[in-house]
């Protein structure tokens, strides 16, 4: 049986699928390298310009989600914050989806833990971005890249 | 029939972050599917959806077809005054649903 | 009550729910009330119970009282062979029966968000509690029709459930673990349904992965396989409502 990589292709990934760099090319589960976000069209258009920072953004998805339809993630923004430096929004990009921006989530009153958890549909394995922005101009982001399979029996009813 | 479950702690400490859960039932038709007779079925997702605590909005969601059907939300709310916490949304097809729970702070 | 002379494939000892070679979203999600989709249909179907319905304006309360004494342990006991029907009746047909003589009301139809509610509240009811149905005397033909179903080759695949879930279960199709195959936590939200539904549409959607022609739902042929599923999953706890991929 042929297997159908269907995630986009990367050096990265190219390099770990030719199993010659898998001593070399450490593996990090869920999160981005430093300065990795994927380029998306939608998520440049949101940043006009900005370059967020890679940091205090915890963004968690499972790493083989079980169902493409129903797939759970977290966002977390790491504090403290005060009310001049407050979360005022949560944005989601994906990557392959038909419509990139997923989500947004303001926040119009202060609040000391932002944590977000919602359910997404993944179209296909890819990354996910989240960015925060907060109230003093600062924009942090982070990635997440999620494998999604196909099921192993189709479902008709 | 119910159309959301909202859960908060039956009771929250004054000055400090509380959880929030709500699962709304709906759909949230991508737009991409097809019927039987294979005519598109048209999207229908929850646009947005808001909380309002003792009136002052606290998350404000802008959603979209990349959202799960049955869309759940987890997030914090500071407590302040006891009172209601009360959420809204509307779809594509233009209805509105409402619910709404009771904070009680300690 | 053993059945003499009935061999299990898989022993008591060795059963497994789903939810064990389910991912982790997938158990996490079951775990917890407070964010599994199921307990929509739950909380739906609690207000269901309570309300008045059909010529007679009674409602599920009216004759059983509270669901929560007078429901509890009924669900683990089906599908169960009913005197006055004179069939075997999964818990769906049951709350329909009920609804038809009783509240004289119009019965609702099979994966209907009402029927899902009523059957995820009454299943609820039984969370937890081991399943145990009655297979002989009038239930038995039934049982020796669901078990011949489950063991014969259906479809373009020429499959029997038996090949998947007897013999295969535990490895992989495609990235997907195979399970044995019981149906302890339904109704269920499967997430590929992105709602919750019936045992008999889950038994559907296997007949339609290999390419079977599939009975509509209420078939008899599903109800018969509900009973041989029960007998074959006896002692493991209802999960309903259970969360599946």
């Amino acid at each position: 049986m042929t297997r159908r990589d269907i995630r986009p292709s990367s050096p990265r990934r190219r390099l770990l699928q030719s199993g010659v760099a898998l001593a070399l090319v450490p593996w990090v589960p869920a999160r981005a390298a430093a300065d990795d976000l994927p380029e998306i069209p939608a998520l440049t258009a949101f940043l006009a310009g900005r370059k967020p920072r890679l940091a205090r953004v915890r963004l968690t998805l499972p790493q083989l989600a079980d169902n493409g339809q129903t797939v759970p993630m977290k966002v977390v923004v790491d504090g403290p914050f005060t009310p001049a430096a407050r979360v005022t929004a949560i944005n989601l990009f994906s990557e392959s989806n038909p419509v990139p921006e997923m989500a947004a989530f303001e926040f119009p009153a202060f609040v000391e833990r932002i944590e977000v958890e919602s359910r997404v549909r993944l179209a296909a394995s890819q990354r996910i971005v989240a960015v925060a922005s907060l109230a003093d101009g600062t924009v942090l982001a982070s990635a997440a890249e999620v494998i999604v399979t196909i099921a192993g029996c189709m479902d008709g009813t | 029939m119910p159309d959301a479950r909202i859960t908060v702690p039956p009771s929250v400490p004054r000055g400090k972050p509380f959880e929030v859960r709500i699962i709304v039932r709906h759909p949230m038709e991508t737009g991409y599917r097809t019927d039987e007779s294979g005519k598109s079925i048209p999207r229908n997702v929850i646009r947005s959806l808001s909380c309002r605590y003792n009136g002052e909005v606290v998350i404000s969601a802008k959603l979209s077809s990349g959202i799960a059907a049955n869309p759940y939300l987890r997030f914090f709310v500071t407590a302040k005054e006891s009172g209601p916490l009360a959420f809204e949304w509307v779809d594509d097809s233009g209805l509105r649903g409402s619910d709404t729970a009771s904070v009680t702070v300690a | 009550m053993l059945a003499v002379g009935l061999e299990r494939s898989l022993p008591l000892g060795a059963l497994k729910s789903g939810v064990t070679f389910a991912g982790a979203d997938v158990r996490e999600m079951q775990a917890d009330d407070l964010s599994n989709p199921g307990f929509l249909w739950v909380e739906s179907g609690e207000k269901l119970w309570n309300t008045p319905t059909g010529a007679a304006n009674k409602s599920c309360a009216s004759c059983h009282g509270d669901a929560r004494a007078s429901m509890r342990g009924v669900a683990a006991q089906y599908p169960k062979h009913d005197a006055t029907a004179n069939a075997v009746q999964d818990l769906d047909a049951r709350i329909n029966a009920c609804r038809v003589r009783k509240q004289e009301a119009t019965p609702l139809a099979r994966e209907s968000d009402d029927l899902l509610s009523l059957a995820a509240w009454v299943a609820f009811q039984s969370r937890g509690l081991p399943l145990r149905v009655a297979i002989e005397g009038p239930a038995r033909a039934a049982f020796d029709r669901g078990e011949a179903f489950y063991k014969a080759r259906h479809g373009q695949m020429n499959l029997a459930c038996a090949q998947c879930h007897d013999q295969n279960w535990g490895k992989r199709l495609l990235s997907e673990g195979l399970s044995q195959g019981h149906g302890n936590a339904f109704p269920a939200y499967r997430l590929e349904w992105q709602k919750l539904g019936s045992l008999q549409r889950r038994i559907r959607a296997c007949l339609f992965g290999i390419r079977a022609e599939m009975p509509p739902p209420g078939a008899p042929e599903l109800t018969d396989v509900e009973l041989y599923l029960a007998w074959r999953a006896q002692g493991l706890p209802l999960e309903a409502p259970g969360v599946r991929r």
